[in-house]
């Protein structure tokens, strides 16, 4: 059995980078339809910035039949407390069944605060999101204990039922230019006394690929034996254009920094080939790569669990493999560029 | 400085069972750790004492076992550690350990800093910090790799937050939460000198009598979520190995991959 008949439609809360809609955004924009569709209710898209209404038209491109828009200059950059403040305003106004947030740093931050603000119950980083037909609930699919176990939740009383999304599992949803919604603008209440957090500093990470955003992630472990073969790493990185990852073993050793370690404590990567170098494959690291397209493995013990998940992969020395794999790539990628046609 | 540190006690293994009726961990009986995020709390607020002075207090929420990893903390140069035990917190979910954890805090108050680590290793949430600065109305800061400096006077802290494109500096009013992550701050380990002084100091329990919780506000029935099945993720079902002198293998693996067109 559901709860209180007086929450209804699906929402997400939208993240924008540089202007533009977060992908991570549209992909659960694009599961809330799903949702809404199986509650045979409307799927909202809340839009909290500055500036940030001709956004809206995109958001019901990609599904959105209702946007709950607040622009203010308090909500140029996102900070705790004014978000919180606005969501919470929409949600108490609105009454949404479902709130939807990707499982980012900004909805992982968010999230909670506005779910404990609610008294309501939230489920981290989900993998899978359904509508039990029987009970119309939500049910909840999520990696634990370092993904070594899935769980099922469900929040069967309170309202809103709340979910952050893991980025790059669910696929982003076609845009459909003839799509049109409602766009409902609200003000934000909250006095700056209030807001108790500045935002006084930015220092991008340089990197040539950003390892979550990569289709081609070349990761080094242990494996590799010392800190100056991790160059052998870079290099298949290079010739694949792709981003460079680590094992937590060589990142704690201090071979790599700590924006490149994949796994459960570090960033988790969803490329189209992920190439494990040197890695075991322990259940931490696997948390944050195995549900990549296509994973290969380099080790030199078969017993290895990362063959485990691999899809193809060589028993082998990783120095000696490495250098060989970068020649041949490099021998017929150019190839490929330079025929005809 | 009052700083108020939060720290989990988890299983120092990720091959736990789980209970079938209750679909909560089984911990009894299994090798522990302070979780790993919160030794970096731990350490940070230790370092913050050494500047500033005051007390770091160790609050922890678990069963009578749990008492290990607070006297860890207490070895590491906590001053003081609470637990808080209580057969009816047991199934607690985030809301309702937080709940607990902000009760704790209130009674402990006044206070300038809590420090949680990012999140546990077992539950992978990373919610329950986020949750007590709700409860308790402080300012939250998650992500935090360091603090830059602190001004009592001001009542004015700032620090370093490692987001997805980059380093954020962010400064909050006091008193405020934080969750750490790694990267800047590492944990020490106990000399002995340290491991003995810790035999005298206290370590208090609390149970929901001494919270002012009611039963129902916390464990399985204080809990908005409810875990209804576990399972384990699908494996890979075979892997494609090659075999045989690198000269061939390494070939025939660059064919298998531009073949399948991932890489272009």
């Amino acid at each position: 059995m559901s709860g209180p008949p007086e929450y209804r439609d699906v929402w997400v809360f939208i993240e924008t980078e540089a202007g533009a809609i977060a992908d991570a955004s549209l992909e659960v924009l694009g599961k809330a339809r799903d949702l809404a569709a199986g509650r045979g209710s409307r799927t909202g898209a809340v839009l909290l910035g500055e500036q940030v209404r001709a956004l809206s038209a995109t958001l019901c491109h990609h599904g959105a039949d209702v946007v709950y828009l607040m622009d203010d200059p308090r909500l140029a950059e996102y900070r705790t407390e004014p978000f919180v403040a606005g969501a919470h305003q929409l949600v108490e106004k609105y009454r949404p069944e479902i709130v939807l947030f990707s499982a980012t740093t900004t909805g992982r931050d968010l999230a909670p605060a506005l779910a404990a603000k609610l008294h309501t119950g939230l489920t981290a980083d989900c993998t899978g999101l359904s509508i039990e037909p029987e009970t119309g609930l939500l049910v909840q699919t999520r990696p634990a204990f370092g993904g070594n176990i899935m769980a099922e939740i469900v929040c069967a009383t309170r309202r809103p039922q709340m979910s952050t999304v893991r980025p790059k599992v669910m696929p982003k949803p076609l845009a459909d230019p003839s799509r049109t919604g409602e766009i409902i603008e609200e003000q934000l209440r909250i006095d700056d006394a209030a807001i108790r957090t500045q935002v006084v500093g930015f220092e991008p990470e340089v990197e040539t690929v950003n390892i979550a955003d990569a289709d081609i992630v070349v990761s080094g472990g242990r494996g590799l034996g010392a800190p100056e073969n991790f160059k052998l790493v870079h290099e298949l990185a290079e010739v694949l254009k792709g981003a460079v990852g680590a094992s937590r073993a060589v990142v704690d050793a201090g071979w790599i920094g700590v924006h490149h370690q994949v796994g459960q404590t570090g960033r988790t990567v969803r490329p189209k080939v992920y190439f494990a170098c040197g890695i075991s494959g322990a259940i931490q690291h696997l948390a944050g790569m195995r549900t990549s397209d296509v994973i290969v493995a380099i080790n030199r013990d078969p017993e290895a669990p990362i063959f485990d998940v691999a899809t193809c992969g060589i028993v082998g020395d990783v120095c000696e493999i490495l250098p060989l794999m970068t020649a041949e790539f490099r021998t017929r990628l150019e190839r490929q560029l330079s025929r005809p046609g | 400085m009052e700083i108020i540190v939060a720290i989990k006690q988890v299983p120092d293994t990720l091959e736990a069972e789980i209970d079938p009726e209750t679909h909560t961990l089984i911990r009894a009986g299994l090798p522990t750790a302070i979780n790993s995020f919160d030794e970096i709390g731990l350490e940070l607020a230790l370092q913050l004492r050494e500047r500033h002075g005051g007390q770091v207090t160790v609050l922890s929420m678990g069963p009578k076992s749990a008492v290990r990893a607070l006297q860890t903390a207490l070895a590491m140069g906590a001053d003081r550690g609470i637990l808080l035990n209580d057969r009816r917190l047991a199934g607690s979910d985030t809301w309702a350990t937080a709940l607990a954890l902000a009760a704790a805090a209130r009674k402990l108050a006044p206070f300038d800093l809590l420090v949680f680590g990012k999140q546990a290793s077992d539950g992978d949430t990373a919610q329950v910090g986020p949750e007590v600065a709700q409860l308790c109305d402080v300012p939250q800061v998650t992500y935090v790799v360091n603090v830059r400096s602190v001004d009592l006077a001001e009542r004015r802290i700032e620090v370093d937050r490692i987001l997805e494109r980059g380093r954020q500096r962010v400064r909050a009013s006091l008193p405020a939460l934080l969750t750490v992550t790694k990267g800047e701050v590492f944990p020490h380990f106990p000399t002995l000198a340290e491991v003995l002084e810790a035999r005298k100091k206290d370590i208090a329990v609390w149970g929901l009598d001494e919270l002012g919780l009611d039963r129902d506000a916390v464990g399985l029935p204080g809990s908005p979520t409810r875990v209804r099945h576990i399972f384990s993720p699908t494996r890979n079902a075979n892997v494609e190995l090659f075999e045989g002198a690198v000269t061939e293998t390494v070939p025939k693996l660059v064919d298998r991959l531009l073949g399948g067109g991932a890489i272009l």
